[in-house]
């Protein structure tokens, strides 16, 4: 028998072709933005920069709170069986699989000022004043238009992340805490939650490095409107390359972006580590 | 615990109510699209046409290159998908089976890579597309999106491969087989499930990016989907045809829902995976 696992270093020309694609699609790129990047200095004194990062850093924290809470409450019901539940579960499971910028789109019109159905749902709710409300063009409501649209996205994600999750907790951990006397809200803290940490951790990194790099939902959306006040760091890094030409700032936007994101990623690993020694 | 009348009645509502707000705003761009020119922005809100009526369907075929917009989204998808399943394999196999030294590294770069948003690199992209030549051409697209995907195509197929029993292979060995026979005639007919689940969501993928598109297509002869209806626009800011744009949501999203519909199952393991894994 030939030796095949052993083999070695000329295994890697398996990898090689692979590998030839991420290092030239995004490997390079990357290393590429760091030299394009120029004009540092202009972060400093740029007075759209901290608007924005705000506006990204608190759709980031309100999206993914919501998601993680509303996720959790999908999976709690589609979790365990009943008659139906693949097709329910299918159905969840489609707003994660549908195009965002198309789905923007579908978001637009239902937030429509003259003719939408949000403001004509309310209406008839008793809750808004008039059918007609300009929700994309006041800061603040687009700014929960935004956050409506993303949730609606990317809940299932998160709830296909946290049925795994319930899927790995034994059965035995609920019975014994049931002889125990725990009820179904006790049982809830006392034994999902706890067992789900990890799944959870993992979930709202992976969800907060995506919302934190949010493009084509806010670019179609709204654009960054109304006046920019709805830009994420990733629309307002685009339209300075794209729109206004400057290259080496839009690159420094995007360096200053990743940096934020690894630390962002950073502190929340150490508050996982950390929340776990206690 | 015997589940009550009172509480399964409760449970199916949620379970409604889940399905409700994951299905709504595709429904309200299908009623959208089958309203009548002249009930699609009527104020107040018609929530049912008079008569179903197909003419914004007709309207965006004819008015618009959108035919061709999905025809380039169909063979960048497959194209991607084939490209990626194909480089994916032989890659994770490498990862899981041939001992490659530095492979662990090599595994966490790349999903490290895989991490940052599309705008790390999207101006770096442009710029080798453009050297390259592939700017406004669907085979740009497709040589990104490979890239783009493929850590996601590793890690899930280098989970699986990592779980076959190692006997098979080694029986074929003894056999004679040499490792790229074994990978092709042993190991791939037993992972067809596998390939199957990254085929399936590399599509999705790849039929969804919009970020990519923008930046890297510029002309209706390449451009994807996603983009066309994005910028599906009347002559003037004041008359978007929504009756439009809902009939060419419609004709986008109706493939990914069938495609939920039918592969909930491997859609669901493979994120978990994915995810998870990582």
């Amino acid at each position: 028998m030939r030796d095949h696992s052993r083999a070695g270093a000329v295994n890697w020309l398996y990898a090689a072709p692979a590998m030839l694609f991420m290092g030239v699609v995004s490997l390079l790129p990357i290393g590429y933005t760091f030299g394009l990047a120029g004009e540092y200095h202009r972060l400093a004194v740029d007075t759209r920069f901290w608007p924005v990062m705000r506006t990204t850093l608190s759709l980031t924290a309100v999206t993914v709170a919501l998601e993680l809470a509303l996720g959790l409450a999908v999976a709690l019901v589609l979790w365990s069986p009943f008659p139906g539940r693949g097709l329910a579960r299918a159905a969840v499971l489609i707003p994660w699989a549908l195009p965002t910028a198309v789905m923007a789109m579908a978001w637009r019109w239902i937030f429509n000022a003259d003719s939408g159905v949000m403001g004509d749902l309310l209406f008839r709710l008793g809750l808004v004043a008039s059918p007609q409300v300009p929700w994309l063009a006041d800061a603040t409501s687009a700014f929960w238009a935004i956050v409506l649209a993303d949730v609606w996205k990317t809940t299932p994600f998160m709830a296909v992340l946290l049925m795994s999750g319930l899927a790995a907790i034994p059965d035995e951990l609920y019975e014994a805490a049931a002889i125990d006397g725990a009820g179904p809200v006790r049982r809830f803290f006392v034994v999902t939650l706890p067992l789900l940490k990890s799944t959870i951790v993992v979930a709202v990194i992976f969800r907060a490095i995506q919302t934190f790099g949010l493009f084509d939902l806010v670019f179609v959306l709204t654009g960054g409107g109304p006046g920019g006040r709805t830009q994420t760091i990733a629309v307002y890094a685009y339209d300075v390359v794209f729109r206004y030409q400057e290259l080496a700032y839009g690159c420094a936007l995007v360096v200053a972006m990743a940096l934020c994101l690894v630390l962002m990623t950073g502190v929340m690993l150490g508050a996982a580590r950390g929340g776990k020694a206690r | 615990m015997r589940p009550t009348v009172r509480g399964q009645a409760l449970f199916a509502l949620a379970v409604a109510a889940v399905a409700a707000w994951s299905l709504a705003p595709f429904l309200w761009q299908a009623i959208t699209s089958l309203k009548p020119a002249a009930e699609v922005a009527a104020v107040p809100v018609r929530y049912w046409p008079s008569t179903l009526d197909f003419s914004s369907y007709a309207q965006v075929f004819e008015a618009r290159p959108f035919a061709t917009y999905i025809w380039n989204s169909v063979v960048v998808g497959l194209g991607t998908t084939a490209l990626t399943t194909v480089l994916g394999v032989c890659a994770a196999y490498a990862f899981s089976r041939l001992g490659l030294p530095g492979g662990r590294a090599a595994l966490i770069g790349i999903l490290g890579l895989s991490l940052f948003p599309g705008t790390v690199l999207i101006v770096p992209l442009k710029m080798l597309a453009a050297k390259a030549g592939l700017l406004n051409t669907r085979s740009g697209l497709v040589i990104a999106y490979t890239a783009l995907n493929l850590p996601f195509a590793i890690w899930v197929l280098k989970a699986f491969f990592d779980r076959l029993p190692k006997d098979v292979e080694e029986a074929a060995w003894l056999d004679g087989l040499s490792r790229w026979q074994t990978l092709w005639k042993i190991v791939l007919p037993l992972s067809a499930p596998a390939v199957a689940t990254t085929a399936i969501l590399v599509f999705i993928f790849s039929w969804n990016e919009f970020l990519i598109a923008q930046t890297l297509v510029s002309r209706d002869a390449a451009r994807t989907v996603p983009v066309g209806i994005a910028m599906l626009s009347g002559v003037t800011v004041y008359e978007v045809p929504w009756g439009q744009i809902a009939a060419a949501v419609v004709v986008t999203t109706l493939p990914v829902v069938a495609i939920v519909l039918a592969f909930q199952r491997r859609i669901v393991e493979g994120l978990t995976a994915g995810a998870v894994k990582g």
